[in-house]
């Protein structure tokens, strides 16, 4: 049976989630691996969020906002770019591949856009297999070992 | 000044001292003959031929020129006695044996009554009545024109008689000269026609067009006199109601307002790129919006429907869904094309005996009515075409304003066709305008693939946006005929009233809340906020959120470091039930 990777997105009210519903409402087919969760606005991404889907098995997240510019709170979605800058660098020391987030805009016409990305980052996804997060065992005895051989 | 009684052929009149007699005379309809006189500028007395007898109060009787001689009290003004009949005819007389027969020269000679003049006629077409030269130093300012030497070499030229350089190029001496000694040449494609109140199409004050909107005259600055001069302003000594203010200057307003309707409508698609329609090169290739106001009663033909030559089509092509419906450029329906197609083929039908050829895609004949005009149409003999017109070409090569040579395929007989026509109209598509998306950005309305705006839900809010307070009407929105576009504008405003009749906005509960007793205070937030909802408290060391700024985006719940922001909506245990629930 093939890898069916678990992906949460989170995409804001005014431009992502009204560009996916436009999406669903024209009737176009993208892969039903991601799992939406609608936020007010991309800013409203508190990096736990990200961490905590890791945490709870997810295989990759994906953040959508507007367009730079296009921001309905002003300038949210650049909050949030800077912030999944620096979550990326994160999970990167805890392990994870940085390409498991990624950062997109879609804007409210662009359905055909949102369910190329989605499409796009389910194959990346797929191809870089699971996480299995959960499965990972932390050697504690070896890390201190380590640190007191240096 | 003072207002003094006068009698002019025995008729008392009130009239300002000093004012001139030759007025007094126009105001109580007595007609006097003059060459040289224009209301607006200082009399001169060249041209003689307004001369009247005045008795003063002391029995004294002068023949003096009317249009120079100050009203005085108690003089008697008689304007058609013998005495100044024959110093009229005398004084046209000598003009008409310098000048050469002018038509208004022998008008004023039957007026007068002058058959034969005594001197014979000369050859000279000026009458030396300087009204070009008062005109060009007095109204427009540029003194381009004067008199040289004297007598009977007397002529009006311009210094040293040499192309002048301070010539606007106004038209205001030819405008005023009287025989028609001083005419414009049509200079730069452009004949300027400036003369009190008779205003050509040319002249600098217009109505745009008889269907402007306000419909008052404008004033064209690049034209005016006065823009360039700074002199003239007759248009303001004219106006009645004193409407003309050439010191007003275009100014930025800013008005506060509760609702915001736009529509911004839509533009005609340009089909100079699309070469193949031959639109620009082949002269009797149109578009819809340059039919539609040729068909005009007020439009540049006068509503008929002629060819470059002025000569009547004998055969018209409409072409339907040029730029819509059409992959390589708008993939969208201009939806209301094949409506005023078909009421083209009618009034063409209507005023010439041109055959008519419809070549459409489908024919969307949806509204009210519509379906019982296309069938009407159908029995005037039209024809109506399946087939998607492909190509004009000129079907006399070298000649680009020859007859034309449409090429399409007719998709019920299934082959290829060739139409030769006279005239070709594009019925271009609807697009949205250049600056849609700029406009919109700035009321956070978006706009679709399409370029038009975007609503707030196609059924349930089609003329509200994602902004509060700001709607969305007419073509701004999509391709719209008359009836859809005034609904749309009549939705909008009961929206907008209803907004504002209730005087205040209900806001949504959703806010940021802080948790004062253990906010830090290390305003990490107040400068997260793009609305400066959040300020920090001086007494109390920590930051607040004022909750009729709060839009409820939710950065500063994400961004405060030890997560004492909470949002009322979207809270962060709602987001980790949510997870943990799409992730079991």
């Amino acid at each position: 049976m093939s890898f069916e990777p678990r992906l949460v997105g989170f995409l804001c009210n005014w431009c992502s989630y009204t560009g996916a519903d436009l999406a669903g409402t024209s009737r176009m087919k993208y892969p039903g691996n991601l799992r939406v969760i609608r936020v007010m606005c991309s800013g409203r991404v508190d990096p736990n969020f990200i961490l905590e889907a890791f945490s709870r098995g997810a295989d990759g997240v994906l953040v959508c906002g507007c367009h730079p510019g296009d921001c309905h709170y002003a300038e949210g979605n650049y909050k949030c770019l800077r912030r999944l800058a620096l979550v990326r660098r994160l999970v990167q020391d805890m392990g994870i591949d940085p390409r498991r987030v990624r950062l997109e805009w879609v804007s409210a016409s662009e359905g055909a856009r949102f369910t190329g990305v989605v499409t796009e980052f389910t194959e990346e996804i797929r191809a870089l297999g699971p996480l299995r997060l959960q499965e990972w065992h932390f050697d504690h005895a070896a890390a201190d070992a380590q640190l007191v051989h240096e | 000044m003072a207002q003094v009684s006068i009698k002019i052929d025995g008729r008392p009149v009130t009239v300002e001292e000093g004012s001139w007699i030759l007025d007094a005379a126009t105001s109580l309809g007595i007609e006097i003959p003059t060459l040289c006189y224009f209301k607006y500028i200082k009399p001169y007395a060249a041209c003689r031929l307004c001369v009247v007898e005045v008795w003063d109060k002391r029995g004294r009787s002068r023949v003096v020129t009317s249009c120079n001689y100050p009203a005085s009290d108690g003089i008697e003004v008689l304007t058609h006695t013998p005495r100044v009949v024959s110093a009229r005819r005398m004084n046209l007389e000598m003009l008409m044996s310098r000048c050469a027969p002018l038509p208004v020269l022998d008008e004023l000679a039957r007026k007068i009554g002058v058959t034969t003049p005594r001197w014979g006629t000369g050859t000279d077409t000026c009458v030396l009545c300087g009204l070009c030269v008062r005109v060009c130093d007095e109204i427009v300012g540029a003194q381009a024109l004067g008199f040289a030497s004297r007598g009977i070499s007397r002529t009006v030229t311009t210094p040293f008689e040499v192309e002048a350089e301070a010539c606007i190029l106004c038209g205001a001496c030819a405008a005023v000269c009287p025989t028609g000694h001083i005419c414009m040449e049509e200079a730069g494609g452009r004949e300027i026609v400036h003369s009190e109140i008779v205003l050509g199409p040319n002249a600098a004050i217009t109505v745009p067009s008889r269907q402007a909107v306000p419909n008052v005259p404008h004033i064209d600055p690049e034209t005016c006199v006065h823009f360039r001069t700074g002199g003239c302003q007759v248009c303001a000594a004219v106006c009645p109601k004193e409407c003309i203010n050439h010191d007003d200057v275009e100014r930025e307003e800013e008005i506060e307002v509760g609702t915001v309707v736009l529509a911004t409508g839509f533009r005609d698609l340009d089909p100079s790129p699309l070469k193949q329609y031959g639109y620009g090169r082949l002269a009797n290739v149109l578009t819809s919006m340059e039919f539609e106001r040729m068909n005009n009663a007020a439009g540049s033909t006068n509503g008929k429907v002629v060819m470059t030559n002025g000569q009547e089509p004998r055969s018209i092509a409409i072409l339907h869904c040029i730029g819509s419906r059409d992959e390589n450029s708008h993939p969208y329906c201009s939806r209301v094309c094949c409506m005023y197609a078909l009421k083209f083929a009618h009034l063409v039908k209507e005023k010439t005996s041109a055959e008519v050829y419809q070549l459409y895609i489908d024919l969307r004949a949806f509204g009210k009515g519509y379906e019982e005009f296309y069938q009407r149409i159908l029995t005037e003999g039209v024809n109506i075409i399946r087939g998607k017109g492909a190509e004009v070409v000129s079907a006399q090569p070298g000649d680009p304003a020859g007859k034309l040579l449409v090429r399409f395929e007719d998709t019920l007989a299934g082959r290829f066709r060739e139409l030769t026509v006279d005239m070709v109209v594009l019925c271009t598509a609807l697009e949205a305008n250049g600056d849609a998306k700029e406009t919109g950005r700035r009321f956070g309305v978006s706009v679709g693939a399409d370029g038009f705006y975007i609503e707030r839900h196609p059924k349930l809010g089609p003329v509200s946006t994602p902004t509060d307070g700001v709607f969305i009407a007419g073509a701004c929105q999509g391709p719209k005929d008359i009836p859809d576009a005034v609904a749309q504008g009549a939705a909008t405003a009961a929206l907008a009233m209803s907004l504002m009749v209730r005087g205040e906005v209900e806001m949504d509960a959703a806010c940021a809340v802080v948790d004062e007793e253990r906010c830090s205070g290390c305003r990490m937030c107040n400068d997260l906020c793009p609305y400066n909802a959040i300020s920090y408290l001086e007494e109390k060391k920590v930051s607040t959120v004022n909750p009729a700024l709060c839009k409820a985006c939710g950065t500063c719940v994400a961004g405060c470091p030890s997560g004492n922001i909470r949002a009322l909506h979207f809270t962060d245990e709602q987001i980790y039930a949510e997870l943990e629930g799409i992730l079991q």
